[in-house]
């Protein structure tokens, strides 16, 4: 990631409609609790909001029929492109806005995971990260090559890459840099700060390995380059192995074309390690006897480790979680019942467990997870919690299908150096609830 | 023949990376690589078995690549052009086209930090990231600098151009004397500070327990 930034402090949050059964202003607002009660949140059950609800009642004329009722709506056009309500404008990605970058080509974006219900992030959310900004390719001169250590070199148009079988998968895409800015202490105020370089995805394309069989492998050939038709002509360097284990050349994401900014009209997708692995707008497979140590795998993308050391080829993500509904930024209306809910994925395998915590690590409770639970996939965990209206952290503990536990930043600092830009972080998040009910974020603190 | 012999070696390799899979259960990542780098979870394997495999690439050969085949390997400077460049030459073009973002003498500019400097920065903190610091190995910059800069309009600078800012780089980070050059041959030779710094990904490193009660 680009070297040259300034921290500014987080943005404060803007008052929000929502559907959420939390409030995203800190303070509560009369129209926002006619609404919240309106959408059936009174299950909420406690003394206090039931008497809310009769004072409502007693005072509240018949409910009038609504306008929509009684008008004709907004008649099909011949064509078009559906977009969200205007009521829900607030859901967008945004820039990072925690460590800001000088420029904004070498940049990224991020997803607003606390209004994503499900495992799936719609295309216009999923974050972005470029080294060069988006480019605007043309597919029908885009050309796909794979050479190098192969018996007989070959390029292909997208034409010819839709012809192949095809393949969909649900999968997680995390940046390594998720996480960056909150080792230590807090910097971010949001889910979509602290988190927000993470995507679920169903990806459709083509196995690597049909392709590159199709080239002929040297069995001489251990590494595979693979480069982007981009401004940065992003490339790193993979074990075979992975690649022709379950990497795909991808074209599709979520059912329909790639979006620019995700690397139309065609990327690479190596499913639970890094996202900057997954080259997007490909036009170069290289296969080779070692790697190429490019400054993408060098100077960036490495770890600090202690005695001034560098891991380096950390590529896999490891089991991680993080609860995005009650999440920072967000204030719990009233005490009584909430649904606390969350993601959980590694790049190890599926999800096994996910424990959530309300007093801070002390004790733990086992939360449910939705099927469909899937290989190097986004699980969504959620569990009851009574609020008595008093403090509490949260925090949710992911372990996966190799016995690996989510550890705590304490933990990762037992081995690894956190000084400076440090990435890989898939330590435990944890969310301080004050005595008003205001979430906000407790690394380091709790 | 030969083709048969391709399909048997992807047939072992998911073999292999199968039972290895099965081994390797209850303790983070087992399964490696050949060269020992983590693999994380294998498979599905992604290859559907097919009876007609189709076949649509389309031949073309190496000198086709032409100048897409720009990639270097930088443990040795395998993928050097023929080409030079010197510290002075380098210096003239790095005022020209690169001084708008990294500032007079890599020092740092309007857009990003310095690229001079942080020899020795490792063990303490902050861990000054420069090219002279960082690299292990100088045909990084080549490489790095062809397929990137300026970011403008990278990929246009000629290959004695790409080599005069390299050496420029290298000259201020007291790596190549100011009178000096690098080409072809000389760049790899270069012994650059953080060349053992790297050691190959040994996670899962973190041994949390799944403690339920009473933990803290």
């Amino acid at each position: 990631m680009s070297e040259k930034t300034q921290v500014s402090s987080a943005p404060s949050t803007r008052k929000k409609k929502n559907l959420l059964p939390v409030e995203i202003d800190a303070q509560l607002q009369s129209m926002d609790r006619r609404r919240f009660l309106g959408k059936g949140m009174a299950m909420a059950g406690t003394t206090l909001a039931a008497g809310a609800v009769g004072a409502t009642a007693a005072s509240a004329a018949p409910l009038p029929v609504p306008e929509s009722n009684r008008s004709m709506g907004k008649p099909i056009p011949a064509t078009e492109y559906g977009i969200p309500s205007k009521f829900e404008k607030h859901v967008v990605r945004r820039r990072t806005d925690v460590f800001v970058n000088r420029q904004n080509w070498s940049d990224w974006s991020m997803t607003p995971l606390q209004y994503q219900p499900g495992i799936i992030t719609p295309n216009g959310l999923i974050f972005e990260r470029h080294h060069a900004g988006t480019p605007d390719i043309d597919p029908a001169a885009h050309r796909l090559v794979i050479h190098g250590m192969v018996r007989q070199p070959l390029t292909f148009a997208m034409d010819d890459l839709v012809r192949y079988p095809s393949v969909s998968r649900f999968y997680f895409h995390e940046c390594s840099g998720n996480g960056l800015a909150d080792w230590l202490k807090p910097a971010s105020k949001t889910v979509q700060q602290t988190h927000g370089l993470l995507s679920g995805v169903l990806w459709t394309g083509v196995p690597a390995a049909t392709l590159l069989e199709e080239a002929g492998i040297d069995p001489k050939a251990k590494w595979v380059l693979f480069e982007g038709a981009d401004g940065s002509a992003h490339t790193r360097s993979i074990p075979i192995e992975k690649v022709l284990d379950d990497t795909m050349i991808v074209y599709a994401m979520n059912g329909e074309a790639l979006r620019p900014e995700n690397g139309y009209p065609v990327r690479v997708v190596i499913p639970g390690w890094e996202g900057n692995v997954s080259v997007k707008w490909l036009r170069r497979i290289k296969l080779g006897e070692e790697p190429w140590h490019f400054r993408s795998e060098t100077a960036r993308y490495t770890d600090p480790l202690p005695e001034g050391k560098w891991r380096q080829f950390s590529m896999v993500m490891e089991c991680k979680s993080v609860i995005t509904s009650p999440s920072g930024g967000q204030t719990l209306k009233r005490p009584g019942f909430y649904e606390v809910t969350g993601l959980a994925w590694s790049g190890a395998g599926k999800v096994r467990h996910v424990d959530v915590s309300f007093d801070g690590g002390q004790n733990w409770r086992e939360a449910t997870l939705e099927e469909p639970i899937m290989d190097k996939c986004l699980t969504r965990f959620k569990i009851g919690w009574n609020w008595n209206g008093g403090p509490a952290v949260l925090m949710s503990r992911a372990v996966d299908s190799t016995g690996y536990v989510q550890p705590s930043v304490q933990d990762l600092q037992k081995t690894r150096a956190i000084v400076g830009f440090v990435q890989h972080h898939n330590a435990i998040q944890p969310w301080i609830v004050g005595a008003k009910g205001e979430v906000t974020n407790g690394i380091g603190k709790a | 023949m030969a083709l048969a012999k391709l399909k048997l070696l992807a047939a072992s390799t998911a073999a292999a990376l199968a039972v290895i899979g099965c081994a390797g259960t209850g303790g983070g990542m087992a399964v490696k690589s050949a060269t020992g780098i983590p693999l994380g979870a294998t498979g599905p394997h992604a290859v559907q078995p097919l009876p007609d495999k189709p076949r649509f690439g389309q031949p073309l050969s190496e000198a086709d690549l032409g100048a897409w085949n720009i990639d270097i390997r930088a443990r040795d400077g395998a993928g050097l052009p023929p080409g030079r460049g010197t510290v002075a030459q380098g210096k003239k073009i790095y005022e020209a086209k690169c001084t708008a973002c990294h500032g007079v003498d890599a020092k740092g500019g309007a857009v990003y930090g310095t690229m001079v400097g942080g020899i020795g920065s490792f063990k303490g903190s902050p861990r000054v990231v420069t090219p002279g610091s960082m690299y292990p190995y100088a045909p990084i910059l080549f490489d790095y600098i062809r397929r990137t800069m300026p970011m403008d309009s990278p990929q246009t600078m000629t290959t004695d151009e790409i080599y005069a800012v390299s050496a420029y780089m290298l000259n201020l980070n007291g790596l190549l004397p100011a009178d000096g050059a690098v080409d072809q041959n000389s760049m790899a030779q270069i012994k650059m500070p953080n060349r053992d710094g790297f050691l190959v990904d040994d996670r899962p490193d973190s041994r949390a327990v799944r403690c339920m009660t009473n933990c803290k």
